[in-house]
């Protein structure tokens, strides 16, 4: 009953979202959401990646500032691919463990792990480290990979992707955290921010044969957004991403982003990598969507080395 | 021995073993071991023989010790490892319950001509031509095909609808699991040979096991000269046939005091069930066995057991080329070959060992073995076949080679699987996305655990799959994920003999870890 309440009040916001948009323009759409904060972005460079967002967190204002007392909070890793963790495919498993944890501290009565893997789920939730970091530390750890755990959404104002199927635990959280891993993408150029929520969707295939950059940017329309985005840039996978060959893959970069804007969290990410941020083409797309900043010279970030 | 209490220990014994068979193909988490997977299997007789002849290795003796064991005691494989004649006791059991005359048996005749002449047929025609009767008669198989095709799904319904009400309270120990399904076809032979046992067990006893089973007429040749036997104390039966009619084998002649020896599984119900404690177990009396000692039938067991011991010889000199399907010429994908699962080595040699039990099927994390349907051609119907349409093979996995029991699938270490090309992709441009809608997608290239798939420049900001045959070891992650329909861009070809894939080579970045914050 809950959910069905839930998923009515969905819709009631997302028809409320279209309305929005239709009246005002995207802008408006997107200045009315997320939390204020000192900062609209913190980097942290040089440190493990539990002890970067402890720093990360309290330069925003704690995680006080994101989840209030008895919400119940999804932390959305990257858990793709069955690799270790040293190989930088998926979140490092210290950064979800240490993430819950403050959600905890911050009075969270439930947090939530999950994402629709790519390679065997089981497996990947085992290797990855992450299912046994979100445990010990309390959190819930959600299987993804069945179709009867997605629920189907509408997103006003998409162009190429209105609907899409989301799992059920984005529909019954109130704070969505996302923390995906900075890697290279042999088509996208990039993975990051936005396209860690190819991980909450059930049918890729459809966003792979229609336009693939257009729907990443519309994913973002839909109207349960991010409070905050973690961007893991501790060990990254600069080349044969997503999933990565070998450690010849991976470079130490010991960074995280974190930030409440998600296109300005993929735009940094893109320079970590030394990537143009025009030339992943989902990034200026989402921009002139109004869905987020990439232009960060105007944006208040805050930098912090160890 | 005439207690009560060989009969108690049949039923408790044969109870353990077969709920240990129906738990390890019916384990969706994969929580059982292989080891332990492997112990179980060991003792099944087909199976193990076929693994003995393939691989002439005493380790894989298992079936030497069954015709020890049989000839010390009897059918006692019958009735305390036998899989489907154990499931078929508790049938028989059942079909009591419904109507108290399916359990009162009685002596009837041997069908000598029909189980000899099955177990000739399928001993001729395995040796001549090869494997596909065993695979059609092997209980052992027989019973696996039961549980992966039947019982299975109905477990998994079960576990949906748990993880359906636990989800409800926000438990997610219990996850829920797709129920994907074969193609009906191949639940044809499942389907006939669930009804014949069914019916034969429900209103017959063990009458399948001693009119078509042909390894329960083998074992029931070797009894007749076993040790250890049923027998009857003369002076103290009163001829009241309580025995007779508790035998679900119709083998107690108790007029005659005669026990039909080769149709005796061991069960031990009709000494429970004389009042007089007339029927023991025990060492075979040297005058009853000069008796009954018959010098043709014997010739023909030794005959027998040399044929089987001849087997694999006779059956490597039988190179029977396996049917592919005909090469298409449009965009549509061309396979030109099956993918068999690694550890295979070939075609040939897997189609030739493998009894289609499908525990391999059952045990495969990823379900992505599927039974054939003519994939390896006519003969080869329900041996399992990858189907990338439904899955792809887990890189780091190696599951259906460990737990074959036939070694039609051998044991590959992780690292020699990695490198065991058992197809090779090809890719059809004029499908793909890329190309036909101008749009960035990559689906393919992504899944590669070998980047056989890698992205090349195209027009403007795209980069299209571009592949290398030379490291690709056929996965089909690259097929499972390509989006097009209904013709994949990409897809895997099935290497009639497995190769070897080149090692993916891999330089270390020119990006090095920053110092500075690049905005």
């Amino acid at each position: 009953m809950r959910r069905r309440e839930f998923f009515k009040t969905s819709l009631g916001a997302g028809v409320a979202a279209g309305a929005a948009l239709s009246l005002g323009g995207y802008d408006k759409l997107w200045a009315s959401s997320p939390v204020s904060t000192k900062y609209d972005m913190v980097a942290v460079m040089g440190g493990n990646p539990d002890a970067m967002f402890d720093l990360g967190i309290q330069e925003l204002g704690g995680m006080g500032m994101f989840v209030q007392k008895g919400q119940k909070v999804l932390v959305k890793p990257n858990i793709g691919w069955d690799v270790i963790p040293e190989l930088g495919a998926n979140t490092n498993p210290a950064l979800v463990k240490r993430i819950i944890e403050h959600c905890f501290k911050a009075g969270a009565k439930e947090v939530y792990v999950f994402d629709h893997t790519c390679d065997n789920w089981t497996n990947t939730y085992k290797n990855s480290g992450i299912e046994k970091a979100a445990k010990s530390a309390g959190a819930k750890v959600v299987p993804g990979n069945s179709e009867s755990y997605y629920q189907a959404i509408e997103i006003p104002g998409g162009v190429k992707l209105k609907t899409a199927k989301v799992h059920e635990i984005l529909l019954e959280t109130d704070v969505f955290i996302n923390v995906p891993v900075l890697k290279d993408h042999n088509s996208t150029r990039m993975t990051a921010c936005l396209k860690n929520n190819m991980g909450i969707v059930w049918d890729r295939g459809f966003w792979h044969s229609n336009n693939l950059h257009q729907c990443i940017a519309d994913y973002a329309l839909y109207e349960k957004k991010p409070a905050l985005n973690v961007v893991d840039c501790y060990n990254v996978m600069v080349k044969h991403g997503p999933q990565g060959v070998s450690k010849e893959d991976v470079v130490q970069m010991k960074s995280q982003i974190l930030t409440t804007d998600w296109v300005a969290g993929d735009t940094a990410a893109a320079k970590m990598l030394g990537v143009d941020p025009q030339k992943i083409d989902y990034i200026p797309i989402a921009y002139k969507m109004g869905l987020g900043n990439m232009n960060l010279e105007s944006l208040n970030i805050k930098r912090i080395k160890m | 021995m005439t207690s009560s209490f060989l009969r108690k220990f049949r039923i408790v014994f044969s109870a353990v073993v077969l709920i240990c068979f129906v738990l390890v193909f019916i384990d969706f988490r994969s929580l059982i071991p292989v080891k332990y997977i492997n112990y179980l299997l060991y003792l099944q007789f087909v199976p193990s023989a076929i693994k003995y002849f393939n691989l002439k290795t005493v380790a894989a003796a298992g079936f030497l010790v069954v015709l020890l064991l049989t000839l010390l005691s009897g059918r006692t494989y019958c009735s305390f490892l036998c899989p489907l004649g154990i499931g078929q006791d508790l049938n028989s059991r059942i079909g009591g319950k419904i109507r108290k005359k399916f359990r009162r048996f009685g002596f009837k005749k041997p069908h000598t001509i029909i189980r000899y002449s099955l177990l000739a047929i399928t001993l001729g025609v395995t040796i001549v031509w090869g494997i596909y009767l065993l695979t059609l008669l092997d209980p052992y198989s027989i019973f696996g095909r039961f549980v992966t095709f039947f019982i299975k799904p109905v477990i998994l319904l079960l576990n949906n609808f748990l993880a359906h009400i636990f989800g409800k309270f926000d438990i997610y120990s219990i996850s829920h699991i797709d129920i994907k399904g074969f193609s009906l076809i191949t639940y044809s032979i499942p389907v006939v040979f669930l009804l014949l046992t069914a019916i034969l067990s429900l209103i017959k006893g063990r009458l399948y096991c001693n009119m078509i089973c042909p390894v329960g007429t083998l074992l029931g040749l070797l009894s007749k000269i076993s040790l250890f036997r049923i027998k009857f104390a003369e002076s103290k039966c009163t001829r009241c046939g309580r025995c007779s009619l508790a035998c679900k084998s119709s083998c107690i002649d108790f007029l005659n005091l005669n026990i039909d020896i080769s149709r005796c599984v061991d069960c031990f119900n009709c000494i429970s069930s004389c009042p007089e404690k007339a029927l023991s177990y025990g060492l075979v009396s040297s005058k009853s066995t000069e008796q009954r000692t018959d010098e043709s039938k014997r010739r023909f067991i030794a005959g027998s057991l040399l044929m089987l011991f001849g087997i694999s010889q006779s059956a490597r000199a039988q190179e029977k080329s396996v049917p592919v399907p005909k090469r298409e010429s449009t965009v549509k994908e061309s396979k030109t070959s099956p993918v068999c699962p690694p550890g295979a080595g070939s075609i040939e040699d897997f189609t030739k060992h493998c009894t289609a039990c499908s525990i391999c099927i059952t045990a495969c994390p990823n379900d992505v073995l599927k039974p054939s349907v003519k994939q390896y051609g006519i003969t080869g119907l329900l041996q399992p076949v990858m189907d990338y349409h439904k899955s792809f093979c887990t890189y780091n996995c190696t599951v259906c080679t460990e737990v074959c029991p036939t070694s039609a699938l051998k044991p590959l270490l992780l690292e020699a699987k990695k490198l065991t090309q058992i197809g090779k992709v090809n890719f059809i441009k004029d499908n793909c996305i890329v190309k036909t809608e101008k749009t960035a997608c990559g689906a393919c290239s992504e899944a590669c655990p070998t980047k056989a798939v890698y992205m090349i420049p195209y027009e403007g900001n795209l980069v299209i799959p571009e592949t290398n045959q030379e490291i690709c070891i056929g996965c089909g992650h690259c097929e499972y994920a390509c989006p097009t329909t209904p013709y994949k861009a990409i897809y895997v070809d099935g290497n009639p003999i497995h190769q070897a894939a080149k090692k993916p080579e891999n330089k270390e970045s020119e990006i090095t870890t920053p110092v500075e914050f690049p905005f």
